[in-house]
Formats: C-alpha cells, sequence, structure tokens
C-alpha cells in the first residue's frame, strides 16, 4: 500500500515536472538543439537562401582560415576590444567600488549615478551621442581645446575609432561595481584588524585580503564578460558607418557575420563563421575554467 | 591627524562627485542638445541652452510616412510586454521543474541548460531565421516575442532555480500532507515567495527586449512594425546628413521607459545584480 502510493507520487512528480518543462523542452530542441545542427550544415555548404544548400565540405573554413583578410582583421580588433575592455572595466569597477565602501555619505546617489550608463549604455541613442561626443567638432574636442590640444575627428579615424567603442564599454562599469560593492560587504573587518596589528599597510591587505577574497566575482565578471563583449554590436554598427568603416576599424566579429549572412546573403559562410565563433568563445572560456584553480580563492573549500 | 583624515575624505568626495558629473555628462548633453535648435546643437557647448525650442520633438515625432514615434512605442512596449510576461511564467515553471521536482533525467536536463546559458545567439541565428521566414512571420513579432514563451533565456531559469533552493523545505512539505499536490505547490506556494526574482527577470526582460536593436532590424523592416531602437536608427544617417535636432530628442524619449523603471524598481535592481551578478 505504502510502496505504491509512493510509486504514484513519484510518477505524478515526474509528469508534472515534464509538463513544466515543455515550454523549454520546445525551445531547447526547436530554438537551439536543431538550428544548431542545421547552423553546422549549412557551414559545410554554399546556400544564399533561394535556391538549395549545395554541399561543399570544408571550403568554407578553409576558405576562411587562409585566404579571408577580412575575417583575420575583425577577429584582431574584436580581440582587441575584448582584452582591453574587460580588464579595463573590471579595474574601473573595482577601484570605484573600493572608494565607495569607506563609508562615504551619499553612497546612494553615487552608486545611483555610477550604474546608470550600464542600463542606458545597451542603446542606440547612446550610441549615437557618443558618436558625436567624439566627431571632429564634438564635445570631447572641445575639451582638450581648452588645453590648447587639437584632436581629431576621433570616430573618423581608424586608428582611434576602437578606442571610443572601448570607452563606451568602461562607461558602463556600474554593474560590475555594484557586485564588488557586495563582495567588499562580505569581507569580515576582522581580517583588516588583525592584520593591521600584525603591521601590514593598505597595499599589503588590499593584495593578500581583499583580492583573494574578491577573486570569485572577478571571475564570473570575466567569463561574461569575455562572452558578452565578444559579440558586441551595437555600439560597433552605430558609431561605424555600419558597414565595418572607416577602413573596417569597426568591422567587429558580429558585424562581419551579420553582414555575410543578412547582406550577402552569403548563408553557409555566415553559419561557418558563427561556428568558428563558438569554439573561440568555448575555448577562452574553457582557458578561464582551468586556470581558475591557480587564481580563484573559494574560502570554506580549503582554497580549492 | 584628524585634520589629514578630513583632507582625504574631502579629496575622495571630490573624486567621486567628478567621476559623477563625467558619467552622466552624455545623458545631460543629449537632453540639453535635444532642447536647443539645430544650428546650435553643435556650436554652443554649454549644456544649458540659451535658446530653448521644442521644435526637435515635434519633428521628430512626426515620424517617417505618416507614422509616428507614438506607433513605434506603442510597438516596442506591446512586444516588451508580451516578452515579459513569456519569461516570468515559461522560465518560473522550468525553475520549479529544476528546483523542487524529481524526474527521469533531471540532472542530464539541467547540465543542458546550464550550458544554453552560455552559448552564443549567433550559431542559431541563420537557422532561426529560416525557420521564422518559412513560417511567414518575418515582418511580425512572432520572432521576437516567442522565444521567450519557450524559456530560451535560460539564464532568468538559472536565476529562479537559485532562488527556490534559498526557500526553505519544509513549507512545501507541510503542503503535500495538507493535501497540496505539486501544481498547487508552485501555484499558491512558490510564486508568491518568487516574486523578488520574477520582478528582477521583468525588469531585465523588459530592458533587453526594448534594447534589442540586432533582432528587431533582423526581422522587421516594415515601417508601421517599427520599434523605437528602429525608428530612432532610421533618424540617423552615418553619412551626416540626420536632421541632429529630431534624432536627440527622439534618442532623448527612447531613453524614457527604462529610465523611470530604474527609479521605481531600483531596489530590485542593486539587489537582483548583487545576488545574481549579471548586468
Amino acid at each position: 500500500m505504502k510502496k505504491s502510493s509512493g510509486n504514484s507520487l513519484v510518477r505524478e512528480q515526474n509528469r508534472t515536472a515534464y509538463l513544466f518543462l515543455t515550454p523549454w523542452l520546445i525551445g531547447f530542441f526547436c530554438l537551439t538543439v536543431g538550428p544548431m545542427i542545421a547552423s553546422l550544415y549549412f557551414s559545410l555548404t554554399k546556400y544564399n537562401l533561394l535556391n538549395a544548400p549545395v554541399w561543399i565540405g570544408l571550403d568554407n573554413y578553409i576558405k576562411i582560415v587562409t585566404e579571408d583578410e577580412t575575417f583575420r582583421n575583425s577577429l584582431m580588433l574584436t580581440f582587441k576590444y575584448v582584452f582591453l575592455s574587460v580588464p579595463l572595466k573590471l579595474a574601473f569597477a573595482l577601484i570605484v567600488a573600493m572608494i565607495l565602501n569607506k563609508g562615504l555619505k551619499g553612497l546612494g546617489i553615487y552608486r545611483t549615478v555610477y550604474y546608470l550608463p550600464s542600463l542606458l549604455g545597451g542603446s542606440i541613442a547612446i550610441a549615437i551621442v557618443w558618436r558625436q561626443i567624439f566627431a571632429g567638432d564634438g564635445v570631447f574636442n572641445s575639451f582638450l581645446g581648452w588645453f590648447g590640444i587639437e584632436g581629431p575627428s576621433w570616430i573618423a579615424h581608424p586608428d582611434y575609432i576602437i578606442y571610443t567603442i572601448v570607452m563606451l564599454t568602461v562607461w558602463q562599469f556600474g554593474s560590475a561595481m555594484v557586485i564588488f560593492l557586495a563582495g567588499l560587504k562580505q569581507v569580515p573587518g576582522e581580517l583588516y584588524e588583525a592584520s593591521s596589528i600584525d603591521g601590514a599597510g593598505k597595499p599589503r591587505q588590499f593584495f593578500s585580503i581583499t583580492l583573494p577574497l574578491l577573486t570569485p566575482v572577478i571571475f564570473f565578471n570575466l567569463v561574461m564578460g569575455i562572452i558578452n563583449s565578444f559579440q558586441a554590436f551595437t555600439p560597433a554598427f552605430v558609431i561605424g558607418d555600419g558597414r565595418g568603416g572607416p577602413l573596417d576599424a569597426t568591422m567587429f566579429y558580429t558585424l562581419y557575420l551579420y553582414l555575410k549572412g543578412f547582406s550577402f546573403f552569403d548563408m553557409g559562410y555566415a553559419s561557418a563563421l558563427a561556428w568558428i565563433m563558438l569554439l573561440i568563445i568555448g575555448f577562452l572560456t574553457a582557458i578561464v575554467f582551468t586556470t581558475q584553480k591557480y587564481w580563484v580563492f573559494y574560502g570554506d573549500e580549503g582554497g580549492k | 591627524m584628524v585634520h589629514q583624515l578630513r583632507n582625504s575624505n574631502l579629496l575622495r568626495h571630490l573624486f567621486v562627485i567628478a567621476l559623477g558629473i563625467l558619467m552622466l555628462y552624455p545623458v545631460l548633453w543629449l537632453i540639453s542638445s535635444s532642447f536647443k535648435p539645430n544650428q546650435l546643437i553643435f556650436s554652443e557647448p554649454g549644456l544649458w541652452p540659451k535658446q530653448w525650442t521644442v521644435d526637435n520633438y515635434i519633428k521628430g515625432w512626426a515620424g517617417f510616412q505618416g507614422t509616428t514615434f507614438g506607433r513605434f512605442f506603442l510597438n516596442s512596449a506591446f512586444i516588451s510586454v508580451l516578452c515579459v510576461l513569456g519569461n516570468v511564467i515559461t522560465c518560473s515553471l522550468a525553475a520549479y521543474a529544476f528546483a523542487r521536482l524529481t524526474f527521469k533525467l533531471s540532472r542530464l536536463w539541467f547540465a543542458l541548460m546550464i550550458v544554453t546559458i552560455m552559448l552564443p545567439y549567433h550559431v542559431t541565428l541563420i537557422p532561426q531565421y529560416i525557420i521564422f521566414s518559412e513560417l511567414n512571420w518575418l515582418n511580425s513579432y512572432y520572432p521576437l516575442i516567442v522565444p521567450k514563451w519557450l524559456a530560451t533565456d535560460s539564464f532568468f531559469i538559472l536565476l529562479m532555480v537559485q532562488f527556490i533552493r534559498g526557500i526553505p523545505r519544509e513549507l512545501d512539505e507541510s503542503a503535500t500532507i495538507d493535501g497540496c499536490n505539486q501544481r498547487s505547490i508552485y501555484w499558491r506556494i512558490m510564486l508568491p515567495l518568487l516574486v523578488p526574482a520574477l520582478i528582477t527577470t521583468a525588469i531585465f526582460t523588459f530592458i533587453w527586449t526594448w534594447d534589442d536593436f540586432f533582432s528587431q532590424m533582423i526581422y522587421i523592416s516594415k515601417i508601421d512594425l517599427f520599434t523605437v531602437q528602429l525608428g530612432v536608427r532610421a533618424l540617423f544617417d552615418p553619412s551626416g546628413s540626420s536632421d541632429w535636432g529630431a534624432l536627440l530628442a527622439m534618442s532623448a524619449l527612447s531613453l524614457i521607459p527604462i529610465s523611470l523603471i530604474f527609479l521605481f524598481f531600483q531596489k530590485y535592481f542593486l539587489e537582483g545584480i548583487a545576488t545574481t551578478g549579471f548586468k
């Protein structure tokens, strides 16, 4: 009697669980797994949406890796963007969080002000403003003008435009800062007291206490930062001319993929680009994950 | 000593205030420029307009080809609200199953769900586009809304799973003893307790949908279906002949919904981010 009621409970749970998971399962198979397999297949074909895909084996991949200059440039550009913007943003967020954490009056207001850009920064509106601020006759150059410096048009110059996009990303440091603030609150005050009795100075305290205890948070932000900024699109699309210019200086990886797929309708090639992107992101994430045992400190688990 | 301390405090305050002004400057510049006559926008560096005008707003609001920005705002609001409902309902259902129910293959599904969080959107982009165009869904809102009703934003599932794990199990157990089945536990016990996580999900879904320029651009090309982001982008001509006044006025308006949500739900933002660690 008891056993059968237990069994029916298990069965009921099983049924309810699958009922609750139905939307997710449909989405998982129809919008994630199915399309992934399809895009892997398309990447091995020549496909322009109008005619049926033609199997060409690894040709797309071979062409991308050996011949495609634009691919190489856009990959380098995207790496430059990721490896400048992610660490700068995190460092800035940490510095500001530490300044705010010292019991400043009006913390709430500052936190709000610093956080707001990370909410608004993803919009077209802010990208347009950015373009204007760094234009030849823009506000940034008027500011430099006070010091007698005559700046170029930062958005027209292929060497400089990337830095305006990096600045737009760093400007959105607020969300990471809020996470660091929460992390800093968790650090037990006794640690600082004990270490200052032992004669540790401020820098020593930072490197031996604060930084190690924040490494899990830094780790999380690093992973998500790499994944997200590798996929950045809107800033490059709007601050540049939307086609990668000037001189491919805003040809971010996703923009190149978009142009190949939706401008030239070379869907096979674009799919191959997408798979290469998945491999690169997977590889970067794997590096961060495998190195974490050397630098990420998880308090209770014996430093593992 | 005390003097020195006060000095360093003052310095810190000055730095924090200066940085705050710097942070807000682009937004303030946008607002002030939107009230300046076109010819003054780039020649007058000050934030306070010497000459005020609302012409930019009137010109911008008119939109194009008889479709006003009023339409674009309604369209964006419609999409965002439906996406919010989709995410809140389907992600909470999935999260409850993952966090509380025992079922076959639960570990496998959970692991797969986690993997999809990290998956770049672009790997599925092209086949999804083909599916939606086969379904004749181009120039409709289905491609933007339907994925949210299929819980594809698995990030929010994880957020809610974490939240549910923090709710004491005794609550469900006593409800089971009182004769509640799993469905009514979800409905009567979980959902009310889950409200903070639901609000966080709703807020971020709204903002991300509102700003999701990429998908909107790919799927929508008819002007009367345009969203606010597409409308603003259409006013902007990268070759330089934009009507800057109108463009900046509509840009400023496009930021209002997100700013209002932020003002009203600030508490949830700051707590939500601190506990889950996202944007």
